[in-house]
């Protein structure tokens, strides 16, 4: 098979991260090529120079035996190359059509896209009306539109980026079957994943990126999912460097855990059940989307669940808001800084009141002590060395590793029992990461119970007592984190459940 | 190339600047079009912001004129700029406005003759009730149904009308008007009279009320727990909701609180400078009072300020209706042309400009 597109040498660095270290990988006509790491190891980065978002620092591209330099996404389109974006960008309140319309720089009259865009959806086995509202239609035939968007240019490479995230099993299968087809004929797909089993079903030949850079390549069909994990991982899982103290009496028990997601893409927790003990971190990991928003909204109190499903030393808070939690020293970190966790244009001042007003004594009847606001804001610039001209800057102006910084250690510096966060280092630069990590071990070491949720394994083999796995709104049994092996790890997350409905189907 | 720039934080300049340069604006705009309608542009100006305060003829009558004016728009944009700030759209203060006047009118047309000394307040217990009444329709309907609180206090305007004019054709007509529609001119009933504190200055309780509330919302937004809640809600809403804020009682307080102070001005407008119930009573504060909120930044000194403005830009337009006949839609429309240039120029506030090439990123 001749190249198609042959990637080499291509960087590019971001301040404080290099998200893509002379990765170099060949795509062959016809071959569905999987691109496989976690996140943050610089699978988006890589398509988005691909597809001619992102300029690269360095390296070269070749498309076809010629040289390829996509200045924007526009040109790589005219170059053959279509992507399906995770998120998609579609109008609610125009049909099928018009969307496709809307994307099209020079777009054909409307009957005939209707037309065209009907031969596409039969031929490809992806139903799809062309005059229906978009607002109407479910997660998988959203996705349909913009596959079908990508078809009618006709590409000689399709990138996909986790498609199945928001799919349900059957429209998996039917995704694939496209797929194949598609690959039958001569596209060759950019498939990115950190699902195991749907690599390993669908994908010719799997590149692994580590750390920006590319770690192996191999056929994942010769490979168990266990053995992929690892590469994606990297060998060097290493046991917690603390030993393993002694945990007190159990502080937080929850069981029974059920919530209905609030939105329609959200996942739905089902039957959660665990205990956390004080001076133990718990580590829940798992593939985003797969409840850990509506975990952290349980535990937080901005999600109400039945009052025994969560019990604080044996009594029932599970009914409390999220003020009366923190009155019982049950703090929380959600994933989002911004908009979530902090109010983006208020300042560090007025951030620090949003959480530590009730803990920190910064109202009396009512009325705001801004002094004592600003004096507790400093505090937590000065222990957890947020790099900030000030408390009087807003949220925005702060970067992502020194907002976390910030919100982290806001919490911390509150004296919880029990505290839960969120994907603590999730865009965070490797030294504030390394901070923040410390800082969750000083606070267990100072008796507090932890639960940390986080798709970073290296992070929750480094920092967790108990390992569990939260997989579609379930949550594995923990288990000891010490001795757990990559294979064991690979059950856990579980990714092949889901994927076994979608055999079936077929 | 024009390009924006995201700030990292807003500009404290720009945010005290951009009204001035929105009234500028619109002098500049409102200008051309009265040169457009063949009327002197500076003459027109003149007349409508100078005149009314330092004319030597006009001044004695106009300048109490401003406090009157004002003194209704600021009590009910300091409302509603607690529910613009969190998110909660009261568009319908005119409705409340309305039905404060007639519980505030209807208490004192049932008690009379009455003469005690808790009368006047009564009514001022009594308007404040009656709007805050009005405005728990769309909060009760939102935090319930999830019905858009927008629609239903906008329509609610409409049945207040109709309420107004049923009760002055009907309940409160004055037995001894002669069979003419409205009723009693409680002016002339002292007990129940709201009286210009201050002669020839225009200064009434409606006006005091107002002052009162500036400075109550100021020290609320800045120093209260609830202000704070207020100012989060609107700026992040997933954010209050992890401070443990419950947005509907944030609808229920916001909406209750621009309907007690509109029924509150109503009241006072109508034991006051309009006397009397009587159809068209209510002229459009209501609605108006949602520019000022805006004009006025939704702080309480900028709405203070605000208020004065548009109260100047009212009796300068009237004026200038009077001596240049320039017709009443284009004072509305010059109006209009303040909001207008104050969103326009907001975008300053949160954005740098940039002119030249985007380079590639």
């Amino acid at each position: 098979m001749t190249a198609l597109l042959t990637v080499e040498g291509l960087t590019k660095a971001y301040p404080g991260v290099i998200a893509n270290d002379h990765v170099g990988f060949d795509i062959a006509q016809g071959e569905v090529h999987a691109l496989l790491g976690e996140n943050g190891a610089g699978k988006s980065t890589l398509v988005k120079m691909i597809y001619g978002l992102v300029q690269p620092d360095a390296g070269r591209m070749t498309l076809r035996g010629k040289p390829y330099v996509p200045a924007s996404p526009s040109a790589a389109r005219k170059a053959g190359v279509a992507m399906v974006f995770q998120h998609f960008s579609l109008f609610d309140a125009l049909s099928v059509a018009e969307n496709i319309a809307l994307g099209m720089e020079t777009p054909p009259p409307m009957r005939r896209l209707a037309a065209r865009i009907r031969e596409v959806s039969e031929t490809y086995g992806l139903p799809l009306t062309p005059d229906r509202l978009v607002g109407g239609l479910s997660a998988g035939e959203r996705q349909r539109v913009e596959i079908i968007r990508c078809l009618l240019q006709d590409p000689r490479l399709l990138i996909m980026d986790e498609p199945t995230s928001v799919l349900t099993p059957q429209e998996v299968a039917i995704l694939f079957a496209t797929l194949r087809k598609l690959a039958a004929e001569g596209t060759a797909i950019l498939y990115i994943s950190h699902k195991l089993e749907e690599i390993r079903t669908l994908c010719d030949r799997a590149t692994i990126l580590r750390r920006g850079r590319v770690v192996e390549s191999c056929n994942p069909r010769e490979k168990s999912a266990a053995q992929l994990a690892e590469m994606m991982v990297g060998t060097k899982l290493t046991a917690p460097s603390r030993a393993g103290g002694n945990p007190g009496g159990v502080v937080l028990e929850v069981s029974g855990l059920s919530l209905p997601s609030a939105n329609p893409f959200g996942t739905s927790l089902r039957d959660i059940s665990f205990s956390v003990r004080a001076g133990e971190i718990l580590g829940i990991g798992g593939v985003a989307g797969n409840g850990q928003d509506e975990l952290l909204d349980a535990l937080s109190g901005e999600a109400a669940v039945t009052p025994g499903a969560v019990r604080l030393r044996g009594r029932p808070i599970g009914a409390l808001g999220p003020g009366p939690r923190r009155r019982v020293a049950v703090l929380a970190a959600p994933e989002e800084r911004l908009g979530h966790a902090a109010a983006p244009d208020m300042s560090l001042t007025e951030n620090a009141m949003l959480t530590a007003a009730i803990r920190e004594g910064l109202a009396a009847r009512g009325f705001l002590k801004w002094p004592a606001a600003k004096a507790f804001a400093e505090k937590v610039i000065a222990a957890f060395d947020v790099r900030t001209p000030g408390p009087g800057n807003a949220a925005r102006s702060l970067s992502g590793g020194n907002l976390q910084k910030f919100v982290i250690g806001r919490e911390v510096l509150q004296r919880p029992e029990v505290l839960v966060v969120n994907q603590p280092t999730w865009g965070v630069d490797a030294s504030a990461a390394a901070a923040i990590r410390q800082s969750l071990l000083d606070l267990a070491a100072s008796g507090t119970a932890v639960i940390v949720i986080s798709q970073d394994l290296d992070e929750l083999m480094e920092i967790s007592d108990r390992f569990a796995a939260l997989n579609e709104g379930r949550l594995s049994p923990p288990r000891p984190a010490q001795g757990l092996t990559l294979e064991e790890i690979g059950l856990m997350l579980g990714g092949a459940h889901d994927m076994e409905v979608a055999h079936v189907a077929e | 190339m024009i390009r924006l720039e995201k700030r990292p934080q807003p500009s404290r300049a720009w945010t005290v600047a951009t009204p001035l340069l929105a009234v500028a604006l619109t002098m500049v705009a409102g200008g051309l079009m009265f040169a457009l309608l063949g009327k002197d542009p500076v003459v027109a100006i003149r007349t409508i912001f100078w005149d009314p305060l330092f004319h030597e003829q006009f001044a004695s009558y106009s300048r109490p004129q401003l406090l009157v004016k004002a003194g209704p728009l600021i009590l009910i944009a300091i409302g509603l700029s607690l529910g613009f700030r969190a998110g909660i759209w009261n568009i319908g203060a005119e409705g409340q406005y309305i039905m404060g006047a007639l519980a505030g009118a209807g208490v004192a047309l049932a008690l009379y003759p009455l003469d005690a000394w808790f009368l006047f307040p009564l009514m001022v217990v009594a308007g404040a009730l009656g709007g805050w009444a009005w405005a728990m329709i769309p909060a009760i309907l939102k935090t319930r149904f999830r019905t858009n609180e927008i629609l239903v206090s906008l329509l609610l305007v409409y049945v207040a009308e109709q309420v107004l004019a049923s009760m002055a054709l009907g309940l409160m007509k004055n037995p001894e008007g002669g069979g003419f529609p409205g009723s009693r001119n409680l002016q002339h009933y002292p007990a129940a009279a709201n009286t210009e504190l201050i002669a020839g200055t225009g200064m009434h309780w409606g006006v005091a009320a107002a002052f009162i509330a500036v400075i109550a919302v100021y020290v609320l937004l800045t120093r209260h727990i609830l202000g704070f809640q207020i100012r989060l809600a609107g700026q992040s809403p997933r954010a209050a909701r992890f401070a443990g804020v419950n947005p509907n009682a944030l609808v229920v307080i916001c909406l209750g609180l621009s309907g007690a102070l509109a029924g509150l001005a109503g009241l006072f407008e109508v034991a006051g400078p309009g006397g009397r119930i009587n159809i068209g009573f209510n002229q459009g504060y209501g609605f108006t009072a949602i520019i000022v909120a805006f004009l006025g930044r939704l702080h309480p000194v900028g709405i203070l300020l605000a208020g004065l403005l548009m109260a100047l830009t009212y009796i300068g337009g009237e004026l200038a209706q009077f001596m240049l006949g320039i017709p009443s839609a284009a004072i509305q429309a010059f109006q209009g042309m303040l909001l207008f240039f104050l969103l326009g120029v907001d975008v300053l506030s949160n954005y740098h400009i940039r002119l030249g090439r985007r380079r590639a990123a």
